[in-house]
């Protein structure tokens, strides 16, 4: 389209009859334009290639002087000058990864009934109602997790599960509220209207031939969507669900406020933990070396990167879905 | 075979099911509402909007200095990331060759998958290192490092909605280029645009993480963008983790501005995009 039109002017202007400066000033404006409008969108180019510098250079410090290591050791100690990562990298992988466990099947069945069963213009209520919810700042969601929920998971849903299945190595220890428990239902209330939305867009892209095909066969509503419309949406209900993922790896404010920010490995989901932004968020403000820095930067630069490989993995999912079934319909 | 009434069971099982997955969704979130609606509202006071948040431990006080730098570094984030995002996306879908297009649109869509603490941490090395000392301008960047990808997207996707045959009466009328692409596709596409655009600024206006090493935040009236300035999301942070029962009310208070302020601008969005789509 953009190079046709460009080529039309120039022939517009070089066939015209305008007088020599007006011609050199149209010709002149166009190629002022065109510079301009190519600058800005480079600069989004140059923004990231300077984010991906500054990240990597300014954690190099800290990559130099731990090495592997960093990723492996435990120890955080910001006074000898000694940073590991391991307990921000295991309290970030198991709060998503838990969370992502309880969101996907809640959100597929939320998905579900909005497009398929819900009567009449029910779904087309509750749909737009979802995509607002998936809007709503994460420091709300901190305020009702730190002020509301962790004060109720503290007096009912902990001591519960401490009574009943304290036998097992995640439940024990004492209730404290805020807690890991605390921080995977957070991010699991946070990330379901994502997924949810997602999820309802892959649904709609499934061809109506082929449910029409499955309930000519007799199917029931149930079996329409188990034989047809599930295995139609996989990847795409794949992607959305990692989707979810890495914006629950990325989340900051709501799991600072309630994951109780103590640098624990510990079995017990009912313990105080950390994760990576978590850890960038309290300290990166008042670090004390330049070590210390570096340090808070290469866990940056880790979340940066996995974030980058779990949203591509995602986006390359949906997309395939949506590529076949526009491929379908021609 | 299975029989029809066991298949019916079954399949009345599983709509059961989904409704009750759909409630489990939002059933936390309107307890999320009730509480912000509840708390918000009894908090809430004329004082909230006029007075600077109250020494600790003296009642009363408000968030008005946190509503006003919202207000500046928002408006800043804009100045920036409006020309960025939009002329950008004029060269995506009135220029640019589809190679360089698709690596332009793959990093926008890196940029808005990252976590929003790292737009911090890159303003902070790229801004308040060199100033030494934090302030209002290096939240604005923050800010619209997080709101261009969003404006570039939305807004390329309107302008390639706007029909080619537009673009050719305007040139055959011997309009130059750039004046068809601002003044005829531009335009045409404006409403989706601006949806676009106050999407971009709900997003950003509830953004918390960016502004804890750039802005810093204020107990008192800030407008130097030069100097630490509040915001109220950053207060909302600070007040719901801090032990008083006063400052939690704030923060509720506080929440319920944020939401309603954030509401309204996507119900406007919603408004422009659907006179758009009528149209």
């Amino acid at each position: 389209m953009g190079s046709c039109c460009t080529h039309e002017t120039d022939q517009a202007a070089a066939t015209g009859k305008k007088s020599e400066p007006a011609q050199a000033r149209k010709l002149g404006g166009d190629a002022v334009f065109r510079y301009l409008t190519t600058f800005f969108a480079f600069s989004i180019l140059a923004i990231l290639a300077l984010m991906l510098y500054e990240m990597a250079g300014e954690s190099l410090p800290a990559i130099k002087e731990f090495g592997w290591k960093f990723v492996s050791s435990e120890e955080w100690d910001a006074v000898q000058g000694h940073f590991g990562a391991l307990p921000y990298l295991y309290g970030s992988v198991v709060s998503s990864v838990l969370a992502l466990l309880l969101a996907t099947p809640l959100s597929i069945g939320a998905a579900l009934f909005i497009t398929e069963v819900a009567p009449g213009r029910l779904g087309s209520l509750v749909a737009p109602l979802v995509e607002l919810l998936a809007a709503i700042p994460s420091v709300i969601y901190g305020l009702w997790g730190v002020l509301v929920m962790a004060p109720w998971l503290q007096s009912t849903v902990q001591p519960f599960l401490i009574e009943h299945f304290g036998f097992l190595p995640f439940f024990e220890g004492a209730p404290y509220g805020v807690s890991m428990l605390a921080a995977i239902f957070i991010l699991m209330i946070m990330v379901v209207p994502i997924i949810t939305s997602i999820t309802r867009e892959v649904l709609l892209a499934v061809p109506q031939s082929q449910k029409e095909a499955a309930i000519a066969l007799g199917a029931t509503r149930w079996e329409t969507i188990r034989v047809a419309i599930l295995p139609y949406g996989k990847s795409g209900i794949l992607g959305a669900a990692i989707l979810g993922l890495g914006r629950a790896i990325g989340e900051t404010m709501a799991v600072t406020m309630v994951i109780g920010n103590a640098p624990n490995i510990s079995l017990s989901l009912l313990s105080p933990a950390y994760t990576m932004p978590s850890v960038i968020a309290n300290e990166f403000a008042e670090t004390t070396s330049k070590l210390h820095a570096s340090a808070l930067m290469e866990i940056g630069l880790i979340l940066m990167v996995v974030t980058l490989v779990v949203n591509a993995m995602a986006r390359l999912l949906i997309w395939s879905v949506s590529r076949s079934a526009k491929g379908g319909a021609a | 075979m299975q029989s029809v009434t066991y298949r019916k069971i079954k399949n009345h099982l599983m709509s059961g099911l989904m409704l009750a997955c759909t409630l489990a969704v939002l059933i936390p979130l309107g307890l999320i509402f009730f509480h912000i609606l509840k708390m918000g509202v009894s908090s809430l006071s004329l004082d909230f909007f006029t007075h600077v948040p109250a020494p600790t431990g003296e009642p009363g006080g408000g968030m008005a200095n946190g509503m006003l730098g919202s207000a500046i570094m928002i408006g800043g984030a804009s100045l920036i990331g409006l020309p960025i995002g939009i002329l950008g996306a004029i060269y995506l879908s009135e220029f640019g060759g589809s190679r360089v297009s698709t690596v332009i649109r793959f990093a926008a869509d890196v940029l808005s998958g990252t976590p929003s603490i790292i737009t911090g941490m890159v303003a902070y090395t790229l801004l308040v290192v060199p100033m030494k000392g934090f302030s209002g301008l290096a939240g604005s960047v923050a800010l619209a490092m997080i709101m261009i990808p969003i404006v570039l997207r939305t807004t390329e996707e309107q302008l390639k909605m706007v029909p080619g045959s537009l673009r050719e009466a305007s040139l055959a009328l011997g309009v130059p280029f750039w004046r068809t692409s601002l003044k005829v596709t531009l335009r045409s596409a404006l409403s989706g645009v601006l949806t676009g655009v106050l999407l971009a600024v709900a997003r950003i206006a509830g953004e918390t993480a960016p502004l804890l090493f750039t802005a810093l935040g204020n107990q008192f009236w800030s407008k130097n963008v030069l100097q630490p300035m509040a915001a109220l999301p950053l207060q909302i942070f600070s007040f719901a983790i801090a032990p008083y029962e006063d400052w939690h009310r704030l923060a509720w208070a506080g929440a319920l501005v944020l939401v309603t302020v954030m509401f309204a601008l996507s119900l406007t969005a919603r408004y422009f995009g659907r006179t758009r789509r009528a149209g």
